[in-house]
């Protein structure tokens, strides 16, 4: 069986010695994420997670939603999970009070997050995507329409989704057709018929629960072109009387959906608005200023898409370390009178090596992502906020863009431990790379963050916030140095030269980025690989310093799992040498690449 | 009616056991622990009789170190009320537990007391039992089902040849199996609402309870490992081997 134990302590060692856990529970309005209380939530979500949405995880790609006369149904047991997901109030973990959340931080969320995405990504992207639409209300919506909607979909008895993309609007959303009429029936209030079509609507459709609230991006008939002329609309499937009850059908319908590489369970619904009189919709904010509005949102929508490439290389490790513990096959390379556990063999270790030292790497980076994201947004001291907001938006791209790439790659080698195995679809390794390759691309690709990572992220301040980042590097450099012992001397090596791959890198691009902007956005990419690789890297290197700390009051008799701690040590180092040794050559990419990617003239292809 | 459930902090299920290098007893340091599983179904039946409005309050217990706090805080947000640790890092045997439980039953007066039949440490499955025997209660132990009729409580008791019914006056002590419900999952509302809910920590001392061990362990090992199969060439070869190695067939 390939089922998911929630990495709890692998969490808990991230938010207590890497994120500080405790100086974000002294934030104003983060007061309940105290160590013991963020431990059991963890415990009971990870129960939740391994006992309900993981068994349903491979059944559900398997039997995949599917759409009859006119209604999508989702795969057998997740309205049941659905069910006990929302009854356990994990919807509302992290809204605030006044609606019916619990007002935890993103400290909280993101590793709960985590875990539903691990145990199950098709099952997940239904509450991902509601949390996408009440923070779109929360943010802009008029105080009637949050009291019309809000608490139902905190609640999760009602779901959110997100219509952005059109047939001819994918990642350049000033091509969105969709109209939004202005309309006068009284007893709906100020509304406006929309018109039009979406594609790509996740969960747009389903069983789940009894309504669901469309956010659309529209234009209203006087808009400007462009950018500047899309609106956003809230759009109810069933409209909400005035008691709260649900009351018409809505003029829009599920035409059908998607067959697709992976997410199978999660229904890719193509909808339909304004069929027959246009469906109503309720202007959120103010006009022309939709995609402002979701420029806000996309900070959280990006990381939370990077963290499914945590969740699904957590999973895709647990399935290959299991395997490689059962399987016997061949002799000792050293020497064995039978056949051994794979795992023994130097290059099935190695796998699993890059596989674990990648996933507590990435996992490092996200929750101290997402620690910066909740002291920006609740520290008294403006000045803090400003720092970990630059620190954050300058880290979202590399979440996003690293953490899907590494989660693919990561997905893959989980196949290639299990051999053939891994390739037939029963063993269910094969799902989660089928399931990973869609994160590098929803919520704008690799391409996107990196031009978003060089662009607006590094040249627009010249450079200024990555020279920040680097000197928190430089400063862990130092401290490996005082350390003492070999392998974190070989950790700092390592650290030291990616941390000047990353220096050169970004001095380049700052320089160059008013010259020759192509050659920049042709090494966009490698930057963004290479700024994750050394984040990473740093984040591994803390740990190991945190470790050694751990080790050295073990030896002197205090309390501890010294096992656990030299294998935070080992990993690091494993990563130093095998990861971070790789900022170098992308280093050598980006300053030099661009010379061949432009080469050929475009006849010549 | 006030409902008493006792809950213990063990190992937890999915954790591989090992016997300590010394074998004085299995390793517990940076072990996951958890509360015992029987515990839980207790406790949901528990919460299930307040549901139904025939339980007032419900009072969680634990005897144990101070990390058994953990275990209780669990049962809090399971449902129960209120908690009560009875503090000590001494080593607990089933007569200890079951005198530190009497204490606090005399304290508390509670019309019901619900335990798990054992613990999945130990397995020793005793203190249910010693404890009702102290206080001169019925017991109903290897509870399916349990109601609560008036002053009566009719447990249906999962036994050898079936189900068997018996009809207990109340306070009584039941000891309840697997079987008897399927506990819940914990919400989130519920944990946090946990952290708010009174703990109260007694010692053994305080409630005046001798918690001396009466057995002495002399050594704790690791069952015997599995010997290598063998092929047997025919289905003769099998039946006799069954017969006189095995002895399991005549």
């Amino acid at each position: 069986m390939a089922e998911y134990i929630a990495p709890v302590r692998e969490m808990l060692f991230v938010l207590n010695e890497l994120v500080g856990l405790e100086s974000v529970s002294r934030l104003p309005g983060c007061e309940d994420a105290t160590a013991d209380l963020v431990d059991q939530i963890l415990e009971e979500s990870g129960r939740f997670a391994s006992e309900v949405l993981s068994p349903l995880n491979q059944s559900g790609d398997k039997e995949g939603s599917s759409f009859e006369g006119g209604a999508v149904r989702t795969p057998a047991g997740f309205k049941e999970a659905y069910r006990q997901f929302a009854q356990g109030g994990w919807n509302a973990l992290q809204f605030p009070a006044e609606f019916g959340g619990q007002g935890l931080p993103k400290i909280v969320s993101t590793p709960v997050s985590e875990m539903w995405n691990s145990a199950n990504m098709g099952f997940s992207l239904c509450p991902l995507l509601t949390v996408g639409a009440i923070e779109a209300l929360l943010l802009r919506g008029t105080e009637e329409i949050k009291r019309m909607f809000l608490p139902r979909m905190v609640e999760g008895s009602w779901t959110g989704t997100m219509n952005l993309t059109e047939s001819q609007a994918g990642s350049d959303l000033a091509l969105i057709k969709t109209r939004a009429v202005p309309a006068t029936d009284p007893d709906l209030g100020p509304h406006f018929r929309i018109f039009g079509q979406k594609i790509f609507i996740t969960y747009g459709d389903h069983d789940l629960v009894e309504n669901i609230i469309h956010l659309v991006l529209a234009r209203t008939p006087d808009a400007p072109d462009g950018v500047k002329g899309i609106s956003l609309f809230i759009v109810p499937k069933f409209l909400v009387n005035k008691d709260g009850s649900l009351g018409a059908r809505n003029d829009v319908h599920c035409v059908s959906i998607e067959h697709k590489l992976g997410i199978h369970a999660s229904p890719t619904a193509v909808m339909l608005f304004g069929d027959k009189e246009g469906a109503v919709g309720y202007l959120v904010g103010e006009e022309n200023r939709g995609l402002e509005y979701m420029f806000i949102m996309m900070n959280a929508a990006r990381f939370a898409v990077g963290l499914e490439g945590v969740a699904i290389s957590e999973r895709a490790y647990q399935r290959a370390l299991a395997y490689a513990k059962e399987r016997i096959q061949s002799r000792d390379v050293a020497g064995s009178d039978r056949s051994v556990p794979i795992i023994r063999h130097p290059d099935v270790r190695r796998m699993l090596m890059s596989m674990k030292a990648h996933t507590e790497a990435m996992r490092a980076l996200q929750y101290v992502v997402a620690a910066s994201m909740d002291i920006a947004h609740c520290h008294p001291d403006r000045e803090e906020r400003m720092r970990h907001q630059a620190f954050a938006d300058f880290m979202i791209p590399v979440v996003k863009g690293w953490n899907t790439e590494t989660g693919i790659e990561m997905a893959s080698i989980g196949i290639q431990v299990h051999g053939g195995m891994g390739f037939i679809e029963e063993t269910g390794a094969a799902q989660y790379l089928r399931d990973a390759r869609i994160a590098t691309i929803y919520e704008g690709t690799t391409g996107i963050q990196a031009n978003d990572l060089v662009g607006r992220k590094l040249a627009r301040d010249g450079g200024a916030t990555a020279k920040v980042v680097i000197q928190m590097i430089r400063a862990v450099e130092a401290e490996l140095a005082g350390a003492g012992g070999a392998e974190l001397a070989a950790i700092r090596d390592q650290l030291s030269r990616g941390a000047s791959a990353f220096a050169e890198s970004a001095e380049w691009i700052a320089k160059s980025y008013q010259g020759d902007i192509r050659a920049v956005h042709a090494g966009a990419v490698p930057f963004l690989k290479l700024v994750g690789i050394v984040c990473g890297g740093w984040q591994m290197a803390r740990a190991a310093l945190v470790a050694r700390k751990k080790l050295d009051g073990i030896e002197k008799g205090g309390p501890g799992d010294a096992a656990f701690y030299r294998a935070k040590i080992g990993t690091a180092l494993f990563y130093a040498d095998h990861v971070l040794s790789q900022a170098g050559g992308l280093r050598d990419t980006v300053l030099h690449g661009a010379r061949g990617v432009m080469a050929l003239a475009e006849e010549q292809f | 009616m006030k409902v008493l459930v006792p809950v213990k902090r063990v190992v937890d299920y999915n954790v591989k056991v090992r016997v300590k290098a010394d074998g004085t007893g299995v390793e517990t340091a940076n072990v996951k622990m958890s509360m015992n599983p029987f515990d839980e179904i207790a406790l949901e039946e528990a919460v299930r009789l307040r549901e139904a409005g025939t339980a007032t309050e419900i009072i969680a217990v634990s005897c144990g170190p101070q990390a058994s706090q953990e275990t209780l805080r669990t049962a809090l947000a399971i449902g129960a009320d209120r908690a009560i640790l009875v503090q000590t890092d001494a080593e607990l045997q089933p007569l200890a537990v079951a005198k530190l439980l009497r204490a606090v039953a005399q304290k508390e007066n509670p019309g019901l007391v619900l335990l798990g039949k054992q613990a999945i440490d130990d397995d020793c499955n005793q203190t249910g039992q010693m404890f009702a025997g102290l206080l001169g209660w019925a017991q109903g132990t290897f509870a399916f089902k349990v109601k609560v009729e008036g002053d009566k409580v009719s447990v249906t008791r999962e036994v050898d040849g079936g189900l068997e019914t018996e009809s207990l006056k109340l306070p009584a002590a039941i000891t309840v199996d697997l079987r008897l419900n399927e506990p819940r999952y914990v919400t989130l509302p519920n944990i946090m609402k946990a952290k708010k809910k009174p703990l109260e920590v007694l010692t053994p001392d305080a409630l005046g309870v001798d918690i001396a061990s009466r057995l002495v362990i002399i050594k704790v090992e690791e069952p015997p490992k599995r010997k290598a199969g063998v092929k047997v060439p025919d289905a003769k070869t099998l039946v006799e081997k069954l017969k006189n190695e095995a002895k399991v067939i005549q």
